[in-house]
């Protein structure tokens, strides 16, 4: 369960985000994280981006953690955990429509090359949109949404997201991205009558389901989740409204 | 035949307990583990004030379990009322607190008994914690006035939870029995380190955490005896149980109850209710129709 992986190759998916592949032997599948140490930094829990023999995790830097993961180049060792969670359903005789937002579009990468997926990538300008050229290789549906309307769809994903399943062609939304994306495309698919799987995401410590810091109502993110289905998120009052910090304190979201 | 077990006074329906510091931080969490076949669970240790516990890394898997060192993360005692009126809803609920002096358990046991507490766990145990936890529960002496002062001032049962990392345990458990503790939860994790020999560091950002799961068991299985040749006050056992043997063996050392911690994560919630028929099965085709009628048969 805990590892070591040496960095086989980093790739630069945008100015601020970066992917690291290496090699590992552990069955993951898609949806699924690990939590990713080196030292200098605290853990932190990371989609997988890729989940076959090659995996990788693709980091943002957003604060001291992830930038001192962006220092790191090949050769370099992370201390890594898992895999854990509950990863996507995916079933071959169920349309799918895949939903990635910001950053949160690594986390869909695996299920995107698995299914084949018509999908949307959402991002705030043009220079945030990640993986696009990877994905496309596996979809023969990609469309962009940026919410400055520098490149694609002038908008944000959801409203793309209603666009395209309008049609009433699609059975179910697999999405990762910001919770507020997620809680306004998880309204449309229940308006919609439309099934969805959405990963989520809260502080976590051990990652593993024994400390139940990262519950969403009675819930482990780590280890229920981190993907939940329309129904699960249906029941959570937490959900869009509130998140536990490093005390167990409930705090409102923005 | 019937699986319904006494600690003292207190009667549990199911003799499995969640063992503090698993899903318990909040009360939804509790209230979940409490519909899964447990006859109670322990919240996590609660404190004055709210503490964010250390920082990651807390927690990783080695052979055998598990070594954590979470710091006592809690939102502290003032907000935990909203969590335990959630908890309560679903069934007994004992209050772990901690505290660095008589004073301090004082306060947060009267609170944990306002918000409707089955019992309060005292919190003499935690290996990683600073002036906390283990670091005053090795003391005899800190340990009887602790116990005292909790005692006189709360109606509910008062449990002490004794580390293992000490040659004073009887004296120890002899101390919570001279200041009328109503029972013995028995063990805590053991002080361990690991260190990543590829960096060539100790893994923890505390450096030491504490040892749980399958690798513990048989330290706890010892200490239980050994508390039980010593006192009469009621034990809980608590170490590595994950199926019905290991309960087993808790019960025949002295224990007439038993928390499971690790074995939820990876077994699942659903650990208690496949123990609490597997007990059954076992008591059926050995003749024990009571708990009581195996506990500590190990000192016959």
């Amino acid at each position: 369960m805990s590892d070591f992986i040496k960095i086989i190759n980093v790739s630069e998916e945008s100015y601020d985000t970066k992917s690291f592949e290496f090699r590992w032997d552990e069955k993951a599948s898609p949806g699924q994280f690990i939590m990713a140490w080196v030292p200098g930094m605290e853990e932190i829990p990371m989609s997988l981006s890729r989940t076959n023999r090659i995996k990788s995790i693709t980091v943002k830097a957003i604060g001291p953690d992830t930038r001192r993961l962006h220092e790191l180049g090949i050769g370099d060792s992370i201390r890594i955990r898992g895999p854990y969670g509950k990863g996507f359903d995916i079933r071959k005789d169920r349309k799918t429509l895949i939903v990635g937002g910001g950053v949160g579009t690594a986390a869909v990468m695996p299920a995107i090359k698995e299914t084949g997926a018509d999908t949307i990538i959402g991002a705030r300008a043009s220079n945030d949109v990640i993986m696009d050229d990877i994905a496309s290789k596996y979809v023969k549906n990609l469309w962009i949404s940026t919410d400055d309307g520098s490149r694609g769809f002038h908008g944000n994903a959801v409203q793309l997201m209603k666009e395209k399943a309008s049609s009433g062609e699609y059975d179910v939304v697999m999405a990762c991205g910001p919770e507020i994306m997620l809680y306004h495309l998880h309204r449309a698919c229940v308006d919609m009558g439309l099934d969805c799987q959405l990963s989520l995401e809260r502080h976590m410590k051990c990652g593993a389901g024994v400390c139940g810091c990262c519950v969403m109502d009675d819930q482990r993110v780590c280890r229920d989740g981190p993907v939940f289905t329309r129904d699960q998120i249906s029941a959570m009052k937490d959900f869009g409204v509130s998140k536990r910090d490093e005390c167990g304190r409930i705090v409102r979201l923005g | 035949m019937t699986i319904d077990t006494c600690v003292g006074s207190l009667k549990l329906e199911r003799p499995g307990i969640v063992a503090s510091g698993i899903m318990d931080e909040t009360g939804a969490s509790i209230a979940r583990m409490l519909s899964s076949g447990a006859g109670a669970a322990v919240t996590k240790s609660i404190g004055l004030q709210p503490n964010p516990g250390h920082r990651n890394p807390t927690f990783t898997e080695v052979k055998g379990g598990f070594v954590n060192a979470m710091g006592l993360p809690n939102p502290g005692i003032d907000l935990f009322k909203e969590e335990m009126g959630a908890a309560i809803a679903g069934g007994k609920v004992v209050g772990s607190i901690y505290g660095a002096t008589a004073s301090e358990f004082v306060t947060l046991a009267g609170k944990m008994e306002e918000y409707g507490a089955t019992a309060v766990e005292l919190n003499l145990s935690c290996p990683h914690a600073k002036g906390y936890g283990a670091e005053i529960g090795v003391d005899a002496a800190l340990v009887k006035k602790i116990v005292s002062a909790v005692k006189s001032s709360v109606s509910i049962p008062v449990w002490a939870k004794l580390t293992p990392n000490t040659h004073m345990l009887k004296e120890v458990a002899l101390a919570v029995q001279d200041a009328g503790g109503d029972a013995i939860v028995a063990i805590n994790t053991l002080k361990a380190m690991v260190i990543s020999p590829e960096f060539g560091k100790p893994f923890l950002s505390n450096k030491f955490g504490g040892l749980s799961g399958p690798a513990v068991r048989s330290v706890g299985v010892r200490a239980v005896y050994d508390i039980r040749a010593a006192v009469d006050v009621p034990i809980v056992g608590v170490g590595g149980i994950s199926d019905w043997r290991d309960a087993a063996q808790y019960i025949m050392a002295g224990a007439s109850a038993f928390q499971i911690g690790s074995a939820i994560a990876t077994k699942g919630v659903k650990v208690f209710d496949s123990i609490n028929k597997d007990l059954e099965d076992f008591m059926r085709d050995f003749g024990y129709s009571t708990i009581k009628d195996m506990v500590g048969v190990a000192h016959e």
